[in-house]
């Protein structure tokens, strides 16, 4: 076959992209010129200008690629597709330091809350929603599809399905962020935790969504290994999902299709079920399942160990989404929702405890025989601790998901501690471990730019979890216990702004752990930006390119 | 064949795999969600719960838009300290027209389920405005520009509509007249006034930000937490007619 002959074609995918955003322009600028409401105009003329941009760049693209397209292999070796994945790990690093930034912000604001600054887009109202969207979504969805791109290819053995596509689910996810992020900014919310983002950003997340579920799926089947390798059973089950309570808990009706308003298809009752069904498998499924997956690849990767116990591991993942589906109901205890609801809810949230923890074991164990690099490797480190981080927050959770302790601890900051320990201590630990381990794989470099920074990073971020959650535990527990006290008189002892005084001191130290959290993301992103900038010279050897299994 | 072996079809087949994951994930939802929309004691029977009016929606829909619930819970549970600190215990069937839910689930502030008619219009204008100019330990955000706006008139009608499809028994009537009755809930001196109490009876009508003119968003949002909790009557109410 010679490379001369072939005539260059463009692709049925770059010809029908490009032509699909040349008309997305031109509806979103019509849309933007006929908004209802100017957040409306403004998100649709930054789809105009994104879609103009994406027809340009893949013209651009196919006039400067060579004929044919990236080979599957390279002389027996698949051709890995880093290009995509080295921009989601970017930008999982650019959004986490937003996220914690904003964190940071919206913590100071319930401790001197002069820092509102009484503007509409400054409230704490609108910010919390871009906090948490930004960690979760931003940083922890970039983490996930990097990791995940990384690893199907790596287990399979095979180049990820699609030209185009991939930098489609990369691009378009962080255009959804943007979308969402300044949403909120703007007012523009559903008012549902974690699901924010209006009808439009939710509509074009779907499409997103399931071209990554294409991409994976398909890369797995055209794998070349036998077997689908524990961690993409993980990734799997958080796609699907994830794609399941999207569409359940989002369904609404616009007001208009030129504004940006619209009401949810469900009410009352039903309507906190669906939210909460959705709110707590968000944590399942995308805080949980998505990062199991990174924890059955990257510890065994950074261990050199094989995963402890191959059927644990299957009793793990059945177990796992089969029981966290359940638990929704226990953030409704003794709300309006129906008790048999709010007990099966209890139930199963107490037996989820163990396949959280049969996955902790499986993690953990599969250090046997490695325990000593954890003095001298702070990346394994990293990626051990969030392991027990997330030993400790998957029992807290059963525990706290219990009626009775649920009635002290709901409403309280105990919720927020307990929902941190796992996100800093679990979500972010591993992420931090994944990202320190991904970098100089995708940018062929030997090792890390300073692993003595890593450590730094580690002890830093280490003892702002630390302030942070006992703060919230102190002052959730304290809150809890003043708003049901009772003078010996048999009246309440305490008006509820006394409570909200007493919470001052905690909100000044769970604002300075997130302070260290921050500034340990900080020396992170240099060490990497170090890391990819290091020399020539120094682009050694990749590391084993088998996953360990 | 043992049980692991025969678990290789999951591993070998990325289409049974997603199948495996979606009946696995389908059972506890379907168990949970599909009986609340039959179940006829999900939802207690109860006079006096009301479609919001227009200017209480728009009230409403400026909550949703400020995040409140995220500080403000609206569900008064079951216990001791929570009804002597609030009220009645909620029911399901004050949110059964709210789309979305506010329950809400952190009181950085107190519960708002029944914050209606507790306190003057006057007291929530200046505490919205400025929280700290009447409770000086608040750590809550100041609304001063909710004053200084006027509500969007050209959507309230679509509002509505939209409420109606997903399940809001809105009249056509009520639909009709959306623009005037919110007009006239916030102007007791107005003409309309008649007809809107005719349309939402025992609807409060007052100039709730006690400005001239066109209503605020202040009006609008201040009708809305005047409501909060007072549509049904517990005198009345027979809590064992609806025993569950």
């Amino acid at each position: 076959m010679q490379q001369t002959q072939s005539t260059k074609w463009m692709t049925h995918g770059e010809a029908g992209l490009m032509l699909f955003f040349a008309m997305a322009a031109f509806v979103c600028a019509f849309a933007a010129a006929k908004a209802l409401d100017a957040p409306f105009a403004f998100h649709a003329s930054l789809a105009a200008v994104a879609s103009g941009v994406a027809s340009f760049a893949i013209m651009n693209r196919y006039l400067d690629r060579p004929a044919s397209l990236p080979p599957e292999e390279i002389s027996g070796k698949p051709n890995y597709n880093l290009g995509p994945i080295k921009f989601a790990s970017f930008m999982a690093m650019f959004w986490g330091i937003a996220g914690f930034a904003v964190g940071l912000l919206i913590a100071s604001q319930l401790a001197w809350p002069l820092l509102n600054l009484d503007l509409p887009w400054t409230s704490f109202g609108r910010l919390r929603p871009l906090h948490t969207s930004a960690v979760i979504f931003a940083f922890g969805g970039n983490v996930l599809i990097a990791t995940s791109f990384y690893v199907v290819q790596r287990t399979c053995r095979t180049r990820l399905v699609g030209d185009l596509a991939p930098w489609f689910v990369v691009l378009g996810y962080n255009f959804f962020i943007v979308i969402a992020g300044t949403g909120y900014l703007l007012g523009v919310t559903q008012s549902k935790e974690y699901a924010e983002p209006e009808w439009y950003a939710d509509l074009w997340l779907t499409i997103v969504w399931v071209v990554y579920l294409v991409v994976f799926v398909m890369t797995l089947v055209k794998r070349k290994e036998p077997h689908i390798f524990v961690a993409n059973w993980f990734y799997l089950a958080f796609i699907v999902t994830i794609a399941v309570l999207h569409l359940g808990n989002n369904l609404a009706l616009p007001v208009s299709l030129l504004g940006s308003k619209s009401y949810i298809a469900w009410a009352g009752v039903q309507d906190a079920m669906f939210q909460w069904w959705y709110g707590h498998n968000a944590v399942g499924f995308f805080l949980t399942a998505g990062f199991l997956a990174i924890m059955y690849y990257f510890i065994p990767k950074r261990a050199e160990r094989p995963v402890y116990s191959y059927r644990l591991s299957i009793i793990h993942f059945w177990s796992l989404i089969f029981l966290y589906i359940w638990a929704g109901p226990h953030h409704l205890h003794y709300t309006a929702l129906p008790d048999w609801t709010q007990t099966l809810g209890m139930t199963f949230s107490v037996m989820l405890w163990m396949p959280s923890w049969g996955g902790m074991i499986n993690g953990l164990m599969t250090l046997s025989g490695a325990w000593d690099k954890l003095r001298t490797d702070p990346v394994l480190r990293m990626l051990v601790v969030s392991v027990a981080f997330y030993g400790m927050s998957t029992f807290e959770g059963p525990l706290m998901s219990i009626k009775v302790v649920n009635s002290l601890s709901h409403y309280t900051d105990w919720t927020i501690g307990h929902v941190h320990s796992g996100a800093l201590g679990w979500v972010g630990f591993v992420s931090f471990g994944a990202l320190y381990c991904l970098v100089p794989w995708l940018w062929g470099r030997k090792e890390l730019y300073s692993l003595k920074l890593v450590n730094w990073h580690f002890w830093i971020s280490t003892i702002g979890i630390v302030l942070y959650i006992s703060a919230m535990w102190v002052s959730g527990i304290l809150q809890g216990l003043m708003w049901r006290a009772y003078t010996s008189l048999g009246f309440l002892e305490y008006s509820f702004i006394e409570t909200v005084e007493a919470m001052h001191p905690f909100y000044v130290i769970r604002a300075a752990g997130g302070a260290l959290f921050l500034i340990g993301a900080l020396i992170m992103a240099y060490n990497l930006w170090m890391t990819v900038r290091a020399s020539e010279a120094d682009v050694g050897t990749e590391l084993a390119l088998q996953a360990a299994e | 064949m043992s049980f692991w072996t025969r678990h290789q079809i999951f591993e070998k087949n990325s289409i049974i795999l997603i199948a495996g994951i979606l009946v696995v994930i389908a059972i506890g939802g379907l168990v949970e969600i599909t009986p609340l929309f039959y179940l006829k004691s999900t939802i207690e029977v109860v006079d006096g719960v009301r479609p919001y009016t227009p200017l209480e929606l728009a009230g409403r829909n400026i909550y949703v838009r400020e995040g409140c619930y995220l500080c403000h819970s609206q569900m008064v549970r079951p216990l001791r300290d929570e009804i002597e600190r609030y009220g009645h215990f909620s029911l399901a069937a004050e949110s059964m027209y709210d789309h979305p839910f506010q329950w809400g689930s952190k009181r950085t502030g107190p519960d708002l389920a029944r914050v209606g008619a507790k306190y003057s219009d006057e007291w929530h204008v200046t505490h919205l405005t400025n929280p700290r100019a009447i409770v000086p330990q608040s750590v809550m955000p100041g609304y001063p520009f909710l004053a200084q706006t006027e509500v969007d008139t050209a959507v309230v009608a679509d509002n509505l509509k939209a409420s109606r499809i997903v399940g809001v028994p809105y009249s056509d009537e009520q639909i009709k007249n959306a623009v005037a009755d919110l007009k006239a809930q916030a102007d007791p001196d107005s003409v309309g006034t008649d007809a809107f109490g005719k349309r939402y009876p025992k609807a409060v009508i007052r100039n709730f930000d006690s400005k001239a003119g066109a209503p605020t968003e202040m009006d609008a949002l201040v009708a809305y937490l005047q409501m909060l909790g007072t549509l049904v009557d517990f005198k009345l109410y027979n809590e064992k007619a609806n025993l569950r």
